[in-house]
């Protein structure tokens, strides 16, 4: 596909200058037997040998967690790798593309030359994303006394508020949104990586049990133990490696609405943190959101890959019901969402399966069941009935929108080399 | 000085060094409702912060502030994680705009409340009474005592304002 011209010495931009070079992961599993030390060493040497890259090519790393995994350190010290530049920060769904824009940063300054970024958590064996167990009945202290007092506190809780008022403010459907559901679900029942590979229907996700209205129990994401990793290098360096290279065309981290310690003190609150994040987004990325062919867009409920669709602008604000209802989400439709089953269905990972997907599908390398032909490449049919294809035809633009709460989203843009 | 309480099971605190959560739980054991007002701009805030987020002045009162308003938005929590409300289920967490300062200082903002649906004495709303309740119910602030120095505020129904027909709720019961 033809780009727009851009300045690439442009210091605020660097389009298309980076590149995400290996992707790898862990079976996504609900036990994996092993320590998050272990998750992520698999994960980042998968990504590693993925770029076909060797230990000594990387020297820088970077991670997120929430006290509940193990430091880059103990992935370094357990690979061989001997690193120039490390970091471990806090933090959840809003990190996987912050990271990505600070390793560009970092090989911009000259810290390093090629960074791996990964998560590893047990979040169904250990400690439990969903807030469930150790969290849960832990003392409520200061700050905490104006939320999980009131027996507020997990995920689904804190985002409530939001979801209720878009349906309040205009008129959402309980089935329009559903439909992230049923379609992430065909998606995953494609991937044979994905936790959940049953297809479910819209009647299913509203008849299932009520966890805090708005959410049903399909309209959440699936607790899982797995690690992910990514590496960033340089497109120069890029272009000799396994991969066709897929380039990094703009990103945008952490963008929050105003107080970040309670959003809900400024308004509309049924607009989230990508109405703020789009300004930065689409302008760095040269392109916007009718020129993208997939979207990742967090699913860590139903109701968060609508709001970001919308406030991203993927469709008029409120119309974000009909947008996820009307097929362009579905594969086969205008513009697939979460390919992989994403969150919903593959697994939860606090955001980096969703990159891994989008990657693999710049590369027309989706890894579903379509035969792998005398090239050693795989022959996709596009023939996306249950257990078939998953390859979205001629993909050459992605945008992942990465969440944390209504009130902080990181967002990327990323194109086929 | 810390204070440490028990409320429906959980072990709540509050360090010595946390002035202004301190300050202001101390009010509401007292059944008192006061927020920080800004010795600058004079916009209030909630909840207790360091500085004014809308002039970053550090400096503030401690001023009374009457709590009554309605349901901005709300969750109905049918599988409760904690295991202080498993026995409460289903239970409202409502947030709530105060008359006080609403539409200021833009038309989107509010002093916005958080609390559960409780009765007027403080414990968390029966079945019947969560069923009642929705986006635009009216409401007024009532107290649940923790112990010295801390009280958690809640929201009842407000008996005495005109209610609405009919507050939105969720369409599936």
């Amino acid at each position: 596909m033809p780009m727009p011209d851009t300045d690439t010495s442009s210091p605020k931009h660097l389009r298309d200058k980076y590149a995400i070079v290996g992707v790898g992961e862990t079976t996504y599993t609900r036990g994996s037997g092993v320590t998050t030390r272990a998750l992520g060493t698999w994960a980042v040497r998968n990504a590693i040998e993925d770029a076909g890259l060797k230990a000594s090519d990387v020297d820088g790393m970077l991670s997120y967690q929430s006290g509940d995994s193990t430091f880059s350190t103990f992935i370094a010290g357990d690979l061989g790798l001997r690193l120039n530049f490390y970091m471990d920060v806090f933090g959840g769904g809003s990190s996987t593309e912050a990271l990505i824009g600070m390793a560009m940063g970092l090989i911009e300054a000259g810290m390093c030359k090629t960074v791996a970024i990964f998560r590893a958590m047990n979040g169904f064996s250990q400690v439990r994303i969903g807030g469930t167990g150790a969290r849960a009945a832990a003392p409520v202290m200061g700050d905490a006394l104006h939320g999980r007092a009131y027996g507020w506190q997990s995920a689904g809780q804190m985002f409530a508020p939001t979801f209720m008022r878009h349906m309040h403010d205009y008129g959402t459907r309980p089935e329009q949104v559903a439909h992230v559901k049923h379609f992430h679900s065909c998606h995953a029942s494609n991937n044979p990586k994905a936790f959940y590979k049953k297809r479910y229907s819209v009647d299913e996700v509203v008849s299932s049990r009520f966890i805090c209205k708005p959410l049903h129990l399909l309209d959440c994401c699936v607790e899982t133990d797995n690690g992910t990793a990514l590496i960033v290098t340089s497109a120069e360096r890029a272009r000799n490696l396994r991969h066709h290279p897929v380039l990094i065309r703009g990103v945008v981290g952490r963008c929050s609405k105003p107080r970040t310690d309670m959003h809900y003190q400024t308004g509309p609150i049924s607009t989230v943190a990508g109405h703020y994040a789009r300004e930065i987004l689409w302008p760095n990325s040269g392109v916007g959101p009718e020129d993208i062919d997939l979207t990742g867009s967090y699913d860590a409920f139903t109701f968060t890959t609508m709001l970001q669709l919308e406030d991203y602008g993927f469709c008029k604000k409120g119309e974000g019901g009909d947008y996820v209802s009307n097929g362009t989400i579905r594969l086969g439709g205008k513009r697939p969402n979460n390919t992989s089953g994403g969150h919903l269905c593959e697994g939860y990972t606090h955001g980096i399966n969703m990159v891994i997907e989008n990657v693999r599908q710049l590369r027309h390398d989706a890894d579903d069941s379509c035969p792998i032909g005398p090239d050693g490449k795989r022959q996709h049919t596009y023939d996306y009935r249950e257990g078939g294809c998953r390859q979205v035809k001629d993909a050459e633009l992605s945008a992942n929108l990465g969440w944390a709460n209504p009130g902080t989203g990181s967002a990327m843009v990323m194109r086929r080399g | 000085m810390t204070v440490q309480a028990t409320y429906l099971g959980m072990p709540l605190a509050i360090d010595e060094l946390d002035v202004e959560n301190l300050i202001y739980f101390k009010h509401c054991a007292a059944h008192d409702f006061h927020l920080q007002r800004c010795t600058k701009c004079n916009l209030l805030r909630y909840p207790p912060t360091t500085a004014c987020p809308w002039c970053m002045n550090p400096k503030s009162d401690w001023v009374p502030v009457e709590a009554k308003g309605a349901v901005h938005s709300y969750t109905e929590v049918h599988h409760a994680i904690q295991p202080a409300f498993k026995a409460a289920t289903p239970y409202l967490v409502l947030l709530v705009d105060l008359d006080t300062q609403k539409g200021k200082p833009t038309k989107d903002e509010a002093l916005r409340v958080m609390g559960n649906l409780t009765t007027p004495d403080g414990k968390l709303a029966p079945p019947d009474m969560v069923r009642k309740v929705g986006i635009g119910t009216r409401v007024r602030m009532v107290f649940a005592d923790a112990g010295p120095g801390l009280a958690i505020p809640h929201w009842t129904i407000d008996e005495g304002a005109q209610q609405p027909a009919k507050p939105w709720r969720y369409p599936q019961e």
